[in-house]
């Protein structure tokens, strides 16, 4: 074999270069894949086209979420650096000087997210603060050398940038320059002055409305820097301070404490702290989520077991936003590439263009759909037969039908937004399934999709809870509703706005009623206590209270609330049905959990058990079929091997093993009737021994000890 | 992964055999479950009742326990799908279960029996135990006991339902446990146990009912040790975390004491075992074949995957070699490609840059460091846009690449836009390599290609165990070498192999000191000054055979570093010649 050596481990291969010009676009390999490739062509340019949009839409809900923070910290970068400016001598400011600010900006345990953020706040910084920022990171910076250099050349290249690369050459020779901080502050006056009479003419960003722009330093991960080097850098700047302003963001992963854990009072009394929080990666996630899912705006659906998978990847493995998106493309390009009727999986206008060219095939397909068959069964019999031969109908049909799943969804979507109106404010959210403190829409979500809600329990419970609310709270929550059927424009749920709105002016028109009532109560009150008698007191007590409890079943506030639950629910079981039962649900909702999880969320020490404790489960042969626990003996090598090391502890002899091996391996043999003479018979076995514990050994189950001769160490412990 | 154990359990007690009296215990019990959420629901109107509310409470906790289940049955469910057929999902549930065999003879007793039920199971040793066919119905007559004492347990909180508030506030905490448990597992007897001894404290009418739990549970211990299915997770852990230290905190082992020697048979070198395994006829060609042919269907995907910005990665039993080169010659013939064998024991992230630097980007320079050469790939690879590389990483958890900093700059050639990266992994920990932030640089899907097929090349690198690889290349050397030297310079050689021999069963042998040896020499006539000697020593070192080391006392300590197979072997052939 060409990749096989005993004297190098790489091998580049290149082909020739007339060759290599033709290089087969990626959609050929979406075509050839699949042997029925319908559409394939199409299928793939909305694949692209969808995965486009909705990348752009989450890269702006993320610049739209970190807006806030942004504004914030570049607030304090221009208050904590206007003392520099201003220069003045009084005796506070003087002090304050000497302090480095500092802003710590804690991100959440969300690593993998981070890069993007500090990315976008570099940008922002340089666009409005200065253009003098560098982040580190502490891979980069085992010692303060290292440090000063990254950070020096780094500065030098932001500096390029500003002066439109006039000593590009320059640069190049000023790496191995030895750094200090004096050069740098000789670096940094330089650079200002120079620029300084250049300013007024060019007249460039805000960035240049100070004559000395801050130094701003991002330390990216601040936990994993050596504490001597940072506590270093930071007494040395501290010292230049006056000649070179220096501004610290420190990332930090876990909490703020850990700034005084990794400096000590002499070193961050230096530092000038102010403290920074980001949003919640969970927040984030339901802002997405709401975006790209609870919205018409994308076609492409998950189905509740899928969102079910990426939730639990987001919340019980890494809250990483970016890890999550990469299931949702995953999920898009899996539901394009297998399902050949996803070509219909866009916009309502271009889907029925669609369904007019679609093939006799794909006309199959769809017949094949096991939604459209159910829709089939319960049509009337003529009607059936025109569906199953007539193309023209049925395309007729299946346009109706997309239709009918795009305005469902716009209903759907509408009516959880209100149903999520309605019981997030309840006590112990009993529609959330996360002990969260708050109760998420995307929670609602995925229980509203895993089954039919009115039927559960807890959706009870809320109602039951509803039922109980004082007369603010409901108009509170109304107008809320009110607020999100009035946004939309759907014609069917016109009627639902125009009933929640004559629900607010009842309960508006209740406040009046209800002052008419308590002056006749306090009539009656008065009236009954003019009587002094003690029995007609008593008398007169016991007919108030049943005259209390008789009006207060009859109170006209309790009767509107009880239209307004019933009318809730009559909403939820109309529009909240399951998507499957849609016909065609299949063309938008992605299913199939399971791959999904294969490629995101792997389990090799699994396969690895099961493949060498249960062979059959890959090599279909009913020669290894068996029971529970146990493997023929006919089994491959490393499974016979694998199985006996399981029995040992700790060490193994491998004299006793090589002999179980042979005994195991010897009976199967022998019912193949070698002719073999017994001797080469034995060495054979005992080659296939060795290779068989080598291979174990490979796979890091057992290892070489020199606690005992001839044993070997198990890696593992515990038997089958 | 504990977790997914764990629903599989919950899956597993569903299967069990359940007497009529159970069965209508069950129901019964259901009844009082169903009054209880009614009672709940009269809860949510009435709030007043505080007395009750500890109640509400522990249902919540139930809630939330059940939450967790719905999360691992979630987990557990994937399990399922991914191994869609019913008895290899058993297979997750025994990767962490455990069992005290001890016995060094277990082994041997476990191979005859294989031995001599040829096509039939092994576990007969396990599933005929007559121990067990008693415990099951006693196991099943002790879940019926329990029950009813739970529903005697129900009928007593009614009853003494004009009890003060606290005994009564007791009372209901067990008939809830009972509740759940029925719902979600068979009632776990020790559990119940725990809560009848709180009773014990309020009422001696219920040390009946915790006498007759004991007892059961008695019965009861030999089954759960036996499947291990039916303990509840808190004595799992618990148990696992004793199993870990009983392996290992021993410090005898009981092993036999056979060695190798005795059994006559040689270690094979690794030319004689290559041409005795070609021997052996491959078994299940078949299915082998079907299973590959299933994974080269995929290769198209993976292109595409590819060039999506994903990477892709196998794991699964079995050498991946093949099939990733079948992958190479069928669909990257076109394009510039890079083939690095990680089980190359030479292998190195320095090698692999370079081979980039200087192969594909045809770069004559030199870098100062890896970071830099890693920086200046990083920047050509975005420049050029139209440039485009698979990397195809063999064994990417090999000894030689798994480091934190390979793997670091691994993934951040990968994370690169134009760099396609295809790598299989082979190590049981091999996942263990990746944090977060690294598995997102390489933003890995997984494929899963269990082969079968035999790591003949990746092992053959290997200093095997039972492979006598070290043998011929250093005793060919050393022949060599001593044959150009002098018959002095021989004699002092062969000087130091006899004391090393002489020395080889004490275990703090530093080596011969060089004062001693400079003595020994001088006896036997070999030298008659000590730069003579070290003139000598210095050309065995430059050959790499012999090796100084200063021992504590700063004297110079010589050792030759062959093992003394090898040197015993030398010295017979030596002796030969003369």
């Amino acid at each position: 074999m060409a990749t096989s050596s005993v004297s190098k481990g790489c091998f580049v291969f290149k082909p020739d270069f007339k060759k290599r010009k033709i290089s087969v676009p990626i959609e050929d390999y979406f075509n050839k894949g699949k042997n029925e490739s319908e559409d394939s062509k199409l299928r793939f340019e909305t694949y692209q086209l969808i995965w486009q949009q909705m990348k752009s839409e989450t890269e702006r809900l993320q610049e739209e979420l970190n807006k806030n923070l942004f504004d914030s910290l570049i607030e304090f970068l221009q208050k904590s650096h206007s003392g520099f400016q201003k220069n003045s001598r009084d005796w506070g400011c003087q002090i304050k000087l000497r302090e480095i600010p500092t802003a710590a900006l804690v991100l959440g345990v969300n690593v993998t997210d981070h890069d993007l953020t500090f990315r976008s706040l570099t940008e922002v910084l340089q666009n409005n603060v200065t253009p003098y920022v560098v982040s580190l990171q502490a891979k980069d910076c085992p010692d303060m050398k290292h440090f000063l250099q990254k950070l020096a050349s780094q500065l030098m290249d932001c500096n390029v940038g500003v002066q439109s690369k006039e000593k590009e050459n320059v640069q190049v020779t000023q790496k191995k320059i030895h750094y200090s901080m004096d050069s740098l502050s000789t670096w940094y006056m330089n650079v200002t002055q120079k620029t300084d009479p250049k300013m007024p003419r060019k007249k460039r960003t805000p960035s240049s409305q100070w004559q000395s722009p801050p130094v701003v330093l991002i330390l990216k991960d601040m936990e994993s820097f050596t504490t001597k080097v940072l506590q270093d850098f930071i007494i040395i700047s501290s010292q230049h301070l006056h000649e070179f302003p220096l501004i610290l963001i420190f990332g930090i992963a876990t909490s703020p404490i850990v700034i005084h854990r990794l400096l000590p009072h002499a070193v961050s009394s230096l530092l000038c702290i102010e403290l920074f929080q980001s949003l919640s990666c969970k927040e984030h996630l339901t802002t997405v989520l709401d975006k790209l899912l609870l919205t018409t705006q994308f076609p492409f659906k998950l189905s509740d077991k899928v969102l079910q998978v990426l939730t639990n990847i987001f919340l019980y493995h890494d809250f990483s936003i970016q890890n999550f998106i990469k299931g949702l493309q995953l999920s898009l390009l899996e539901h394009f590439y297998s399902q050949p009727l996803s070509v219909l999986c866009c916009n309502l206008p271009e889907a029925k263009r669609r369904i007019n060219f679609l093939s006799d095939n794909q006309c199959e397909n769809i017949r094949r759909l096991p939604s459209f068959r159910r829709y089939v069964e319960k049509q009337a019999s003529e009607k059936q037969v025109a569906l199953l031969t007539n193309e023209r109908f049925l395309k007729e049909e299946t346009q109706s039908l997309i239709e009918n799943l795009h305005v469902y969804h716009a209903n759907y979507f509408l009516v959880l937004r209100c149903l999520h109106q309605f019981t997030s404010s309840l006590p112990k959210y009993p529609l959330g399934r996360q002990c969260a403190v708050h109760f998420q829409i995307r929670e609602l979500y995925c229980t509203c999709l895993e089954k039919s809600i009115w039927d559960s329990e807890e959706y009870a419970s809320a109602l039951q809870l509803l039922r109980m609310l004082a007369k603010d709270e409901l108009m509170a929550m109304l107008q809320e509703c009110f607020k999100v059927f009035k946004y939309s424009s759907e014609k069917q749920l016109g009627n639902t706005a125009k009933r929640i709105e004559e629900f607010l002016a009842q309960f508006q028109s209740l406040d009046a009623e209800a002052k008419e009532e308590e002056e006749d109560t306090s009539e009656s009150q008065s009236k009954g206590l003019q009587k002094t008698d003690l029995y007609h007191l008593q008398k007169s007590l016991l007919e108030m209270k049943e005259l209390r409890r008789t009006s207060k079943r009859q109170t006209k506030f309790e009767v509107l609330r009880e239209q307004l639950v019933s009318f809730i629910h009559s909403l939820v079981r109309e529009y909240l049905l399951l998507p499957d039962t849609q016909p065609l649900h299949e063309v938008l909702y992605f299913s199939a959990a399971h791959t999904l999880r294969q490629h995101l969320n792997a389990a090799p020490r699994i396969a690895l058990h099961t493949a060498l404790n249960n062979p059959y489960y890959y090599l279909k042969n009913e020669a290894l079929r068996s029971e529970e626990g146990c493997i023929p003996n006919v089994a491959p090598d490393i499974c016979i091997a694998y199985k006996l090391h399981l029995e040992c502890s700790r060490l193994i002899n491998l004299v006793d093993w090589s002999e179980a091996f042979a005994t195991v391996v010897t009976a199967a043999e022998k019912m193949d009737a070698n002719s073999v003479t017994s001797e080469e018979r034995n060495e054979i076995i005992h080659a296939r021994f060795i290779r068989a514990v080598s291979e174990l050994e490979l796979l890091g189950f057992i290892k070489p000890t020199k606690q005992k001769t001839d044993h070997v160490a198990r890696l593992t412990w515990g038997g089958c | 992964m504990m977790s997914k154990l764990e629903s599989e359990e919950d899956k597993m007690l569903e299967v069990q055999f359940v007497g009529d009296d159970d069965v209508l215990n069950h129901i019964l019990d259901r009844e009082g479950g169903a009054k209880i959420k009614k009672e709940r629901a009269q809860l949510l109107v009435n709030t007043k009742k505080i007395i009750k509310k500890p109640e509400y409470d522990l249902e919540e906790d139930d809630q939330e326990v059940l939450k967790d289940q719905n999360y691992v049955e979630v987990l557990g469910r994937h399990v399922q799908e991914s191994l869609k057929n019913g008895s290899a999902t058993d297979g997750g549930n025994k990767v962490y279960s455990f069992q005290t065999r001890k016995h060094p003879e277990k082994m041997a007793k476990l191979a005859s029996e294989l031995a001599k039920t040829p096509r039939k199971s092994v576990s007969s040793n396990l599933k005929s135990d007559p121990e067990i066919t008693i415990d099951i119905p006693q196991c099943s007559k002790g879940h019926s006991a329990s029950d009813t004492v739970q529903l005697k347990n129900n009928d007593k909180s009614e009853f003494l339902s004009t009890a003060p508030r606290g005994l009564r506030k007791r009372l209901i905490v067990p008939r809830f446990h009972s509740d759940s448990e029925s719902e979600y597992s068979a009632s776990n007897s020790e559990d119940d146990e725990g809560v009848a001894q709180e009773y014990e404290e309020d009422t001696n009418e219920v040390i009946l009912s915790e006498q007759i739990q004991a007892q059961n549970r008695v019965v009861a211990a030999p089954v759960c040790k036996e499947t291990p299915s039916k303990k509840m997770k808190r004595d799992k852990t618990s148990d696992l975390v004793e199993e870990y230290f009983e392996a290992h905190s021993s410090s005898k082992v009981l092993t036999s004491d056979r060695t190798l020697q005795k059994l006559k048979r040689a270690k094979l070198d690794q030319q004689t075992l290559h041409n005795l395994l070609s021997k052996v006829s491959p078994s299940f060609s078949a299915e082998l074949k079907q299973l590959n042919q299933q994974y080269e269907q995929l290769f198209h995907k993976w292109m595409l995957q590819l060039h999506l910005g994903f990477n892709i990665v196998l794991y699964g039993l079995g050498s991946k070699r093949d099939l990733l080169e079948r992958f190479r010659t069928t669909m990257l013939q076109d394009c510039i490609h890079v083939v690095i064998n990680g089980f190359f024991p030479g292998i190195s992230v320095k090698s692999i840059l370079n081979s980039i630097t200087e192969e594909v980007l045809n770069h004559m320079g030199t870098f100062r460091s890896v970071l830099d050469q890693l920086d200046w790939i990083v920047n050509k690879f975005k420049e050029e846009s139209s440039l485009e590389l698979f990397l195809l990483i063999h064994n990417l958890d090999s000894q030689m690449l798994r480091g934190d900093k390979s793997q670091q700059i691994i993934g951040q050639l990968s994370s690169l836009r134009n760099i396609y990266l295809i790598a299989s992994i082979d190590h049981l920990n091999a996942p263990l390599m990746w944090d977060h932030a690294k598995q997102s640089l390489y933003n890995w899907l997984w494929y899963e290609t269990t082969t079968y097929s035999h790591y003949t090349e990746e092992t053959s690198y290997e200093n095997s165990l039972l492979v006598k690889q070290s043998g011929s290349l250093p005793l060919s050397s050393l022949t060599h070498v001593l044959r150009s030297l002098t018959p002095n310079a021989r004699g002092i050689f062969r000087l130091l192999i006899k004391y090393q021999l002489d020395n080889q069963d004490n275990p703090s042998y530093i080596g011969l000191s060089f004062q001693d040896f400079y003595q020994q020499c001088r006896e036997a006539f070999l030298v008659n000054s000590d730069l003579t000697l070290r003139a000598q020593l210095t050309e065995f070192r430059d050959h790499k055979l012999i090796r100084t080391k200063k021992g504590t006392d700063g004297v110079e300590y010589l050792l030759i570093p062959v093992d003394s197979g090898t040197l015993t072997d030398f010295l017979e052939k030596e002796e030969e010649e003369f």
